[in-house]
């Protein structure tokens, strides 16, 4: 019996935690993460419950912003430059980039800070760390809902009005699955970055003028179409994983068709990501105590 | 299962390296700067000039540990004890999963709570009930299970009245109970501690002494790190003892900690200090201290009478409101006594300019054989100026005994006293 399980001690299923100095990389212990759902609901409220607390406006902001933005730009690039869609309501147009593209900025600013936001907690408490950047995630969908529903009531507004040349297509239905795919880019590319912020704290600042330079670099300013003359702009612009994403939303609430090569590219790109992403973050969540 | 006991961690060999200074940058922009210095063959602009013995110990790594191994039992407590960057943090920071090993291994078999620091992850803006399923949370615990052990958590850390204020209000004393009462109801197979009970009045103190021999009564394990000998002896059943990162001692904790404390308590019966050096102010600086038997011998029996000498220099006025007094200490920081100048003399002494020497005397008999220290503290008009701490230590020895018994007898004090039959 004793002698059993000697020999079976390179499984280690007599122990239920071995600490040493390397552990395989792929290792997510997906069943200690689920044992901590909990802590994941409770940060998702804190941060709620914080971000509303804190400011005057509180939830009002996650609607004024995105207004502001959009009729700056329906008035900017629409009417000054005339560079939105003939076809489309420009405030229609823009502010539907603008909803899709907040979440997934507010996703890599916040996770990229996981590691540097939370140093104090991390080098005293073990916990999956993970759990730090999928509650952020999380939590910034309740921003985004609050655009999304805004952008609905305008949306709505418009349809009432009469639609021409656009009208809701049936894949309206499978928003949720590029939501989902936005998390995960998000997600993926933010613990990727919080994991370099470890060791260059001035990468953390580059984050966010990084994630407004690829705003640019997206349809949700400058419409696809109007960059078929300038071929290489529009390669740069389709290299871009968030221009598939915007554009398959757009295609489903105006009924454009849908690219499907290219959701296939944003999926391939953030399946990418997140690997790589997860792969530098384990390593570095079990260092990273001996560094700050 | 079988007649071997049952061990809940497994420690074997572990190490920690940590590197010696950095000499990566803490930016990107340092990191290029330094590499294109490189690259151009000039200097680091990162290394400070006339630096080069620092740019070299940055290379340097330093060993926190250097092959720990042992094991311990289901429901054992064990102490760790060792000084300042023996290893003992970073043991615990190794079994606590915060960092990782450089080599070696640890295993463990169950849930494991780690109070490092109690009350991390407190969010000042919450209340302490939130906080309680929050710190619950970060230790491992369910919502369910939280929910369960609320009421038993909440009176536990004695702030009833104050559980829906926000922690940014609570005082340190108050964070570190609810922290405290949070892992100590997580109900964890292994929990590890950490200073603890520093903090904390001694009433709670005792609480925490008392739950964590439940706990351990209960079959669970205790990991219990400490600098107060006196906890670890009324807790601990097997103290390991570390210096410079290896295991110096393992055994039963009586036997542990006393060859601890022999090793670690220097005795200087006497200090002197130059003029510079002279621990005071600017009004009266204390120049030595000495302790000596009365006779003059500076090897302390217990049967005779111990003077202390202090010598001052009293550098402004003749004062009247000086006083001065010594607190006696064991060497586990039991106070044994406070006397000063002035409550033990009829007249009230000036203390003229100049040097000048005071003496007491510790009677006969009154002091255990063992190890004790003196702080001096001076004091003005009723206010303490300044205090030397541990300014001289000192060993009383007991050579003679007349009886059969040659152990130390327990107690800081043995008093001679007189006994007799009451006819």
């Amino acid at each position: 019996m004793k002698a059993g399980l000697r020999s079976m001690g390179e499984r280690e299923g007599d122990w239920s935690i071995v600490i040493r100095p390397e552990q395989p990389w792929w290792r997510l212990d997906l069943k200690e993460f689920w044992r901590y759902r909990d802590l994941i609901t409770l940060l998702v409220k804190r941060d709620i419950t914080a971000q509303y607390k804190q400011t005057v406006l509180g939830m009002l902001w996650h609607v004024i912003q995105p207004l502001t933005t959009t009729f700056t730009f329906a008035f900017i690039f629409g009417k000054a430059a005339g560079l939105s869609p003939s076809d489309l309501p420009p405030v229609l147009f823009y502010m539907s980039g603008i909803v899709t593209w907040n979440y997934f900025a507010g996703v890599i600013n916040r996770t990229s800070k996981t590691f540097v936001g939370n140093a104090n907690l991390m080098s005293k408490v073990y916990f999956p760390r993970l759990v730090v950047p999928v509650s952020m995630a999380v939590s910034s969908l309740v921003s985004y809902l609050i655009q999304l529903g805004t952008f609905l009531l305008i949306y709505g507004y418009y349809f009432l009005q009469g639609a021409e040349g656009w009208a809701p297509s049936p894949w309206l239905f499978a928003l949720p699955a590029l939501v989902a795919l936005m998390a995960l880019l998000g997600l993926g590319s933010g613990i990727l970055v919080s994991s370099m912020t470890t060791k260059y704290r001035d990468l953390g600042f580059l984050v966010g003028f990084g994630v407004q330079m690829l705003m640019y670099a997206s349809p949700v300013i400058m419409p696809l179409e109007r960059l078929s003359r300038i071929p290489w702009l529009l390669t740069l612009f389709k290299l871009n994983p968030m221009t598939p994403v915007i554009e398959a939303t757009r295609a489903a609430f105006f009924g454009y068709p849908i690219d499907w090569l290219g959701l296939l590219y944003a999926a391939s790109f953030t399946t990418v990501v997140l690997l790589l992403g997860l792969l530098v973050f384990n390593r570095v969540e079990r260092s990273f105590a001996d560094i700050v | 299962m079988n007649h071997a006991p049952h061990h809940v961690i497994e420690v074997r060999e572990l190490k920690k390296r940590y590197r010696l200074g950095v000499i990566g940058g803490a930016t990107l922009g340092d990191e290029i700067r330094s590499w294109l210095a490189k690259v151009r063959g000039r200097p680091n602009p990162l290394v400070p000039v006339g630096g080069e013995l620092d740019a070299q110990r940055a290379g340097e790594h330093f060993w926190a540990l250097r092959g720990v191994s042992f094991d311990v039992q289901e429901g054992e407590i064990l102490g760790i004890i060792g000084k300042n960057g023996a290893g003992k943090s970073t043991l615990l920071k190794l079994l606590s999963r915060i960092t990782t090993p450089t080599e070696g291994t640890a295993r463990m078999k169950g849930r494991v709570s780690s109070l490092l620091e109690v009350g991390t992850g407190f969010n000042p803006e919450l209340t302490g009930r939130e906080n309680i399923y929050l710190n619950g949370a970060i230790l491992g615990m369910s919502k369910a299970e939280i929910s369960s052990k609320l009421d038993e958590i909440i009176a536990f850390s004695g702030i009833q009245h104050h559980i829906d204020t926000p922690t940014k209000r609570y005082s340190s004393g108050m964070k570190v109970r609810l922290g405290f009462a949070v892992a100590a109801h997580l109900e964890p197979e292994i929990m590890i501690i950490d200073e603890v009970l520093a903090v904390g009045d001694a009433e709670f103190q005792r609480k925490c002494l008392g739950k964590m021999k439940d706990v351990a009564a209960s079959g669970r394990t205790v990991l219990f790190v400490s600098h107060n000998m006196i906890s670890v002896r009324s807790l601990c059943s097997r103290v390991i003892w570390l210096e410079n990162g290896q295991l110096r001692m393992d055994g039963p904790t009586e036997e542990v900690v006393r060859s601890y404390l022999h090793t670690y308590t220097a005795s200087t019966p006497r200090v002197e200090w130059s003029k510079d050096d002279a621990p005071g102010n600017d009004l009266i600086r204390v120049q030595g201290v000495r302790v000596q038997q009365a006779g003059g011998n500076s090897i302390i029996e217990r049967d005779e009478a111990i003077q202390v000498h202090i010598t001052l220099d009293n550098l402004q006025i003749e004062d009247d409101d000086l006083n001065l007094g010594i607190n006696v200490l064991t060497d586990e920081e039991v106070l044994v006594f406070g006397s000063t100048l002035r409550e033990n003399s009829e007249t009230l002494p000036t203390f003229r300019r100049g040097t000048l020497q005071l003496a007491c005397e510790i009677p006969a008999g009154l002091l255990n054989s063992g190890n004790y220290r003196i702080h001096v503290n001076v004091f003005r008009s009723q206010k303490i100026l300044f205090r030397v701490q541990d300014a001289i230590a000192f060993t009383v020895h007991e050579s003679k005994r007349s009886v059969s018994y040659f152990g130390k007898r327990p107690g800081v004090v043995r008093p001679a006293l007189r006994w007799w039959f009451v006819p």
